[in-house]
């Protein structure tokens, strides 16, 4: 237990410095320096609140994740275009608001909420409460929410970016 | 040449859509609805801009770094839109909806 | 060709500060400022190509984080009155 702490904070230790080096795009002595010991203070105090844990550390995530994302970037696409298609129809009311609650199948913390960030993501849907069974739903049509709660969503999400 | 035409055209789609966007916030009725218009210019008109950029960039830190503000974008974004309707619900702002709908409720 | 992007992102920006002027509820003026600041790390990328100074990008990329801090904090404020959480009040209390 804790050796795997140990091997997790040197392996973050290195993540950090190797973020640094990018972002900082100087490899002279002194800024690699600066690098060395901010890292240090990261994880000292990454350590100390106890942030590093196997939620910071996604290893369990799927490796089909990078389809998720683009299944992810298609729904964004689309329902952009169907709602910037509502906000130029001048004439008349083209929304029916709704609030709808929508089951979540998703038995891990980590699964439930990128489910919800999936929903708040795409413009139309936004989530508005998490519980353990549900997620309550502001949709911008009527459309909107039952396309999701078609489900289509939720199979990737569950499918697509956790091993269970 | 085609990527400078490509990157031009992103941007422009980007800053129209920031443009409707903000249109949209004014044309819509109540809180929630103008959520959405907002979350239009926070996801497709933030991506287009910032994948129009990084064009510009080619394979440079600046790039990266592009890349980078995109990911804080998109990790960010929907959790503040999240809290900003959770807390207007639970303090008691009431969603104006179409009340023919299925599954509604006041 | 910069500058029309950047002048259609401050066209973006006024109109969320209209929302924000006259938004009637709190929710509605937190959200236009929400709306407000990505458009202001949009605007501070932009702007870093069109002087040709991507040192800028830092400057957006630390904003971009900010601004979420600062919308969550201000909606904190607002819902709770105070900043202390309701875990600590309780302590005072018992």
């Amino acid at each position: 237990m804790h050796g795997i702490l140990k091997m997790k904070s040197y392996s973050f230790a290195a993540l950090l410095f190797l973020f640094w080096v990018f972002l900082s795009g100087h490899l002279t002595p002194l800024l690699l320096g600066f690098g060395v010991v901010s890292v240090a203070l990261a994880v000292f105090l990454s350590k100390r609140m106890n942030v590093i844990d196997h939620e910071s550390y996604p290893l369990h995530l799927s490796s089909q994740l990078p389809a998720f994302f683009v299944y992810i970037f298609k729904e964004i696409i689309k329902a952009n275009i169907d709602v910037v298609k509502r906000i130029l129809q001048w004439q008349g009311s083209t929304i029916s608001p709704q609030l709808v609650d929508i089951p979540v199948q998703q038995t891990s913390d980590l699964g439930r909420v990128i489910y919800a960030n999936a929903i708040t993501l795409t413009p139309g849907t936004v989530s508005i409460e998490l519980s353990q069974e549900t997620i309550t739903i502001h949709a911008l049509t009527e459309e909107a929410a039952q396309e999701l709660a078609a489900g289509n969503m939720a199979k990737e999400v569950s499918n697509r970016v956790l091993v269970e | 040449m085609m990527i400078d035409i490509l990157s031009w055209v992103c941007l422009f789609a980007g800053g129209l859509l920031g443009i409707i966007g903000g249109i949209g916030i004014h044309r819509f009725p109540d809180f929630y609805s103008r959520l959405h218009a907002a979350g239009i210019t926070d996801t497709l008109c933030a991506m287009l801009i910032l994948f129009g950029l990084g064009l510009q960039a080619g394979f440079t830190l600046a790039a990266f770094k592009l890349a980078l503000i995109f990911v804080f974008l998109f990790f960010t974004s929907p959790t503040a839109s999240h809290a900003l309707a959770n807390a207007a619900l639970h303090s008691g702002l009431k969603p104006k909806l179409d009340m023919d709908g299925r599954g509604v409720r006041s | 060709m910069f500058i029309a992007v950047s002048v259609a992102i401050l066209i973006t920006m006024g109109l969320a500060l209209a929302r924000a002027l006259t938004g009637p509820t709190t929710y509605d003026r937190i959200a236009a400022v929400n709306m407000f600041g990505t458009k202001t790390v949009l605007l501070i990328a932009v702007l870093a190509f069109l002087s040709g100074s991507t040192d800028l990008l830092d400057i957006a990329l630390v904003y971009a984080l900010i601004n979420f801090i600062g919308v969550v904090a201000a909606l904190k404020l607002v819902t709770q009155k105070n900043f202390h959480s309701s875990e600590e009040n309780r302590r005072e209390v018992e």
